[in-house]
């Protein structure tokens, strides 16, 4: 573990049920970098973005085994509230899901819940900067009360990328973030998420692997439930080590 | 390697590859075929190795159109990437090695008097060094074979000490009788193509080598004698 490793996974393994999704994870993931997790479908990739924040918890039947550590502390410590963990860690979907209410109220509903704005004026604030980095502010600043559904499917999910980041976490997962969008709106996300870097550590599971490219420095493979190849994003896109890697990112059946 | 899924790739790069392999073949026969017609001497071959130039042209052209579609139309990710990337390139060497055999060709008229055998076929045995590396190169590409193509990489410091022993032997001549001057520049033109011809096939070299490895091929070479620092002293003034 470098001095630069935000999230640490040691010897993860999952289970959903008897059956096993994921195999003896190593994997480090760099502060203020995008990581992008790539594979086939069903090759663990979203299970393992789930662990971070502790999302497989809600699975029933989940059961998670090895370390996963965040700044170093084990996000599976029994004092530690999953709550705040997810609240450090936020979390992207892969269609966009605002809350049935106000642009301003889904925006302004994390902060109030971990108690991190107070006031009516504080809030504000919080509301218009986090929907300015999210870039979606000058879109909708004169609409805020409107509900957040009205708004077209590349500004929800830029809605929900401003909910994720106004209780200011430390990690943003994003699970196919772009998957349910035109390829305006893509690139819109993909410039935030190029921006969000500077602040926050991302990481990105997306089934283009132009995507990955485009926006990630790391890239990880998984294939069926085991991380095959992490390194370089530039690295594994021209000259990745495993053929499995070479197979699948250049569309061959192996 | 693998198939791809989508058959029609695999069909696009196959056909790539084999306009590169072509394109090989025939910069490899217009070397040969200029050196015969500098050697008989034979104008009439000459000729043709001239105007057979524009298929070469031609085949380039193709090739870096199909990579460029290829690249726009497939986004090849890692060994497909790599393989569009050196059939440009490669391409690029084969239409500039074709240029220089066509130049060797051109300049039959005013050689084709000249006396010398001995100078003639040491240049011809240069020409067909250089005729070996591309060769080679082309069947290191073929096969994709790092190795080989380390080996041509290696290689071409012999046709660099050839090309500086021959341009002090001219040296020596011009001096010796300055009205084959004229002869022996263009002699030593020749020679220089067929050093040049040899660059392209190291360049070639380094691409396959990419290709077939994803790493550049960036060791130290040792190098062969250079011309650039040939020289006669001018005769003291009395």
């Amino acid at each position: 573990m470098s001095a630069d490793t935000k999230v640490e996974a040691r010897d993860v393994s999952v289970y959903y049920g008897k059956k096993q999704a994921l195999f003896n994870v190593d994997l480090d993931i760099d502060s203020r970098q995008v990581t992008s997790l790539i594979g086939p479908s069903g090759c663990g990739k979203s299970t393992f973005l789930r662990c971070v924040n502790r999302m497989n918890d809600t699975i029933e039947g989940c059961r998670v085994q090895g370390k996963i550590r965040l700044d170093g502390e084990d996000i599976h410590d029994r004092t530690l509230d999953p709550v705040k963990l997810r609240a450090r860690v936020g979390m992207v979907f892969q269609k966009p899901n605002p809350f049935p209410k106000s642009i301003y109220d889904n925006v302004a509903y994390g902060p109030r819940l971990h108690g991190l704005v107070s006031r009516k004026d504080e809030t504000e604030e919080l509301v218009r900067s986090s929907l300015q980095r999210a870039g979606l502010w000058q879109e909708v600043e004169d609409r805020i009360h409107e509900p957040g559904t009205s708004l077209s499917g590349g500004q929800q999910q830029r809605l929900c990328i401003a909910r994720a980041i106004a209780v200011r976490p430390e990690v943003i997962l994003m699970d196919e973030p772009c998957s349910a969008l035109d390829p305006i709106a893509t690139a819109r996300i993909e410039e935030l998420i190029d921006e969000l870097r500077e602040n926050f550590t991302i990481v990105i599971v997306t089934h283009s692997m132009q995507q990955a490219a485009r926006v990630s420095q790391r890239t990880a493979f998984f294939h069926l439930g085991i991380l095959v190849e992490e390194g370089d994003t530039e690295k594994i896109f021209t000259s990745p080590t495993d053929k499995r890697t070479q197979d699948y990112i250049t569309g061959r059946s192996g | 390697m693998s198939e791809h899924i989508v058959k029609s790739f695999d069909e696009e790069l196959e056909r790539l590859r084999g306009a590169v392999q072509e394109m090989g073949g025939l910069a490899a026969e217009q070397l040969e075929l200029s050196l015969r017609a500098l050697l008989e001497p034979d104008p009439e071959l000459a000729e043709q190795v001239v105007e057979a130039d524009s298929e070469i042209d031609a085949l380039e052209q193709r090739i870096s159109q199909d990579a460029i579609r290829l690249l726009a139309l497939r986004q090849p990710m890692a060994v497909d990437l790599r393989q569009a990337i050196a059939a440009i390139k490669i391409a690029f060497d084969l239409e500039r090695s074709g240029d220089l055999a066509k130049n060797i060709a051109l300049r039959l008229p005013v050689l084709k008097g000249f006396a010398n055998r001995g100078t003639l076929e040491t240049v011809a045995r240069m020409g067909e060094l250089a005729g070996w590396q591309l060769h080679d190169v082309l069947r290191a590409y073929s096969g994709t074979d790092p190795v080989l193509a380390r080996e041509v990489w290696l290689r071409d410091r012999q046709i660099d000490d050839l090309y500086e022993s021959n341009f002090r032997v001219y040296l020596t001549y011009m001096m010796e009788d300055p009205r084959t001057i004229s002869a022996y520049t263009h002699l030593h033109f020749v020679a220089k193509n067929i050093e040049r011809i040899g660059d392209h096939s190291t360049n070639i070299a380094r691409s396959v080598y990419y290709l077939a490895e994803g790493v550049p091929l960036d060791e130290p070479r040792p190098k062969g004698a250079d011309a650039k620092t040939a020289y006669v002293d001018p005769p003291a003034e009395t």
